[in-house]
């Protein structure tokens, strides 16, 4: 057996494969498929202060080796969240993250210091969503913009503070420095790249927002090149993710500078693939002669 | 009623018209109530999505689809041929509430919708319902011989074929006589049967087709407004009463 233990800002990771926030819910789904205890950990659906009934129309639509989402953040607010999800997620023997977005500076700072309260273990602060039309991906693109967002919610999160950074953002690298300059504990990416489909018999967009989230193994290698270009520049951990879809993409994360990976579309794919990565993953290790999985993050 | 993610076999996959098939796989156990749904690929990285279709037929040892070429998913399910693997996620969603069910009632199918209405007319056969099927089709017919087992009277429509009332299947549906209205096909059919349910105030419940990515609940990818709120497709429905879904009905 392979050690596939990590960790990420002290919280102890019993492998390195985290459930990505929107593709699981809150676990339960999966949960009846294969017990989710063997994930590393889980991202919540992501949260807003308020529930939110998200966007009408087509929210998924599948494209050459991904496909593209616009759900718009539905999700039934912290509050529901605390209440009624965390006791369930808790009884499970794997990491909770709570996955939260927002509208604005101030939805973000009072949501943070309600989860920071909350039973979770760590919070991932989402600056990055594309299908929100006001907040969200604004923050996302401009570092500056950002930076003040991290910050304030620096002031009020007591958990480990992971941001996921867009890949929409005008420079990524600039972006993750920013972040971590501003008081991010870690930083997650890549979340989706803003995407169009057109039906061209409708003569309109597929989506009612027009563009949409394109996520998949079509966004891999840009993913990972994003990956391997942030974890050179910061010294915060990092943790990887866009279009894993096998053991071996998680590796390869992981040498890029990961020192966790998140699974998202695959979750469709294969509903049993986070079970099924973990157990090829330590197959694997044991293949490549890795004793111990930390030994080869950041190694390229 | 555990949701299952299982391996299987295609036993046969027929054509039976232009462009809908029928296909055997085995059933491995799963469970299935009428109007609920398997998840279903035959590919491994090519495609993204798991596709979801509506069960047609069950037996102990088979479940039965029968599909629509529409997109690149469906064509490369009905490329399948005998002995060739197939991976199935289900029974999913609610189905029809067959304990509500009582009496005389009416199966009202359009198109591809018409498949899943005869486990369901069997179904409500077996705890005593008397059925009668509604079977609206745009020209070629198919899967009359499914419903004739189960159903006291068949009515059938064709919008441009040579058999049947010529025109759509609503226009021959009296809701009056039925103790409910069960009813699976294209919306702007299922508002109007939905419309003539409500002016007679009999119960109707609609069977909604949706894009969707996990099927099981997660994703909210197929969640749409109903006066109770927003609903998942794939977990709260696909069967909604037709007064939750459409305003004036």
């Amino acid at each position: 057996m392979a050690n596939l233990q990590t960790s990420v800002n002290g919280i102890p990771f019993k492998n390195p494969i985290i459930a990505a926030s929107g593709t699981f819910g809150f676990g339960e789904e999966y949960h009846q498929l294969f017990d989710v205890s063997c994930l590393g950990g889980i991202s919540s659906k992501g949260l807003t202060l308020k529930p939110k009934d998200g966007n009408l129309g087509i929210r998924v639509y599948e494209t050459p080796s991904g496909m593209m989402n616009s759900v718009g953040l539905q999700n039934p607010g912290i509050e529901a969240f605390i209440k009624h999800y965390i006791p369930v997620m808790r009884q499970w023997d794997t990491v909770l993250i709570a996955n939260m977005g927002g509208h604005s500076m101030d939805d973000y700072v009072t949501g943070a210091s309600m989860l920071s309260e909350a039973d979770i273990d760590m919070l991932e602060l989402n600056i990055s969503c594309p299908n929100v039309k006001s907040g969200g991906m604004a923050f996302g693109i401009k570092a500056e913009v950002a930076a003040e967002e991290v910050a304030a919610v620096r002031k009020v999160c007591h958990k480990p503070l992971i941001v996921k950074l867009s890949p929409n953002a005008e420079n990524i690298v600039e972006m993750a420095k920013a972040c971590e300059g501003a008081g991010a504990d870690s930083l997650s990416l890549v979340n989706t790249f803003q995407a169009m489909a057109i039906d061209i018999h409708r003569r309109k967009p597929i989506f009612n927002n027009v563009y949409a989230g394109l996520s998949g193994a079509a966004i891999r290698p840009i993913a990972l090149r994003m990956v391997h270009s942030v974890a050179k520049a910061v010294k915060i951990p990092v943790i990887g993710l866009g279009g894993i879809t096998s053991a071996e993409d998680a590796l390869a994360f992981m040498m890029a500078g990961a020192s966790a990976v998140q699974i998202g579309t695959v979750n469709f794919t294969t509903p049993d693939a986070g079970k099924i990565i973990v157990e090829e993953l330590n197959t694997l290790c044991e293949q490549e002669h890795i004793d111990n999985i930390r030994d080869i993050v950041g190694i390229l | 009623m555990a949701v299952k993610y299982f391996q299987s076999t295609v036993l046969s996959n027929i054509q039976i018209t232009d462009d809908i098939f029928v296909m055997t796989v085995l059933r491995h156990g799963a469970s299935v109530s009428a109007g609920q749904f398997f998840m279903l690929k035959c590919w491994d990285q090519e495609l993204t999505l798991m596709r979801p279709i509506s069960v047609f037929q069950a037996t102990e040892e088979h479940l039965l689809f029968m599909y629509r070429i529409v997109g690149q998913g469906t064509r490369k399910l009905a490329m399948l041929q005998e002995g060739d693997p197939i991976s199935l996620l289900g029974g999913l969603g609610n189905g029809y509430p067959l304990e509500q069910l009582h009496g005389r009632i009416a199966v009202l199918g359009g198109g591809v919708g018409i498949p899943p209405l005869s486990l369901t007319a069997r179904m409500l056969q077996e705890q005593g319902c008397t059925v009668d099927a509604y079977l609206g089709y745009r020209d070629q017919l198919f899967a009359l011989d499914a419903f004739e087992p189960y159903c006291a009277n068949i009515f059938v429509s064709s919008e441009q074929g040579p058999e049947g009332y010529r025109g759509f299947i609503t226009d021959l549906l009296k809701p009056e006589s039925y103790d409910a209205v069960l009813t699976c096909g294209p919306e702007v059919m299922m508002r109007k049967v939905a419309q003539l349910c409500a002016a007679q105030q009999v119960t109707c419940w609609c069977s909604m087709e949706h894009r969707m990515a996990c099927g099981i609940g997660a994703c909210l990818g197929c969640s749409i407004p109903t006066s109770e709120g927003m609903k998942r497709v794939c977990k709260d429905g696909p069967i909604f009463l037709s007064t939750h879904l459409f305003q004036e009905a």
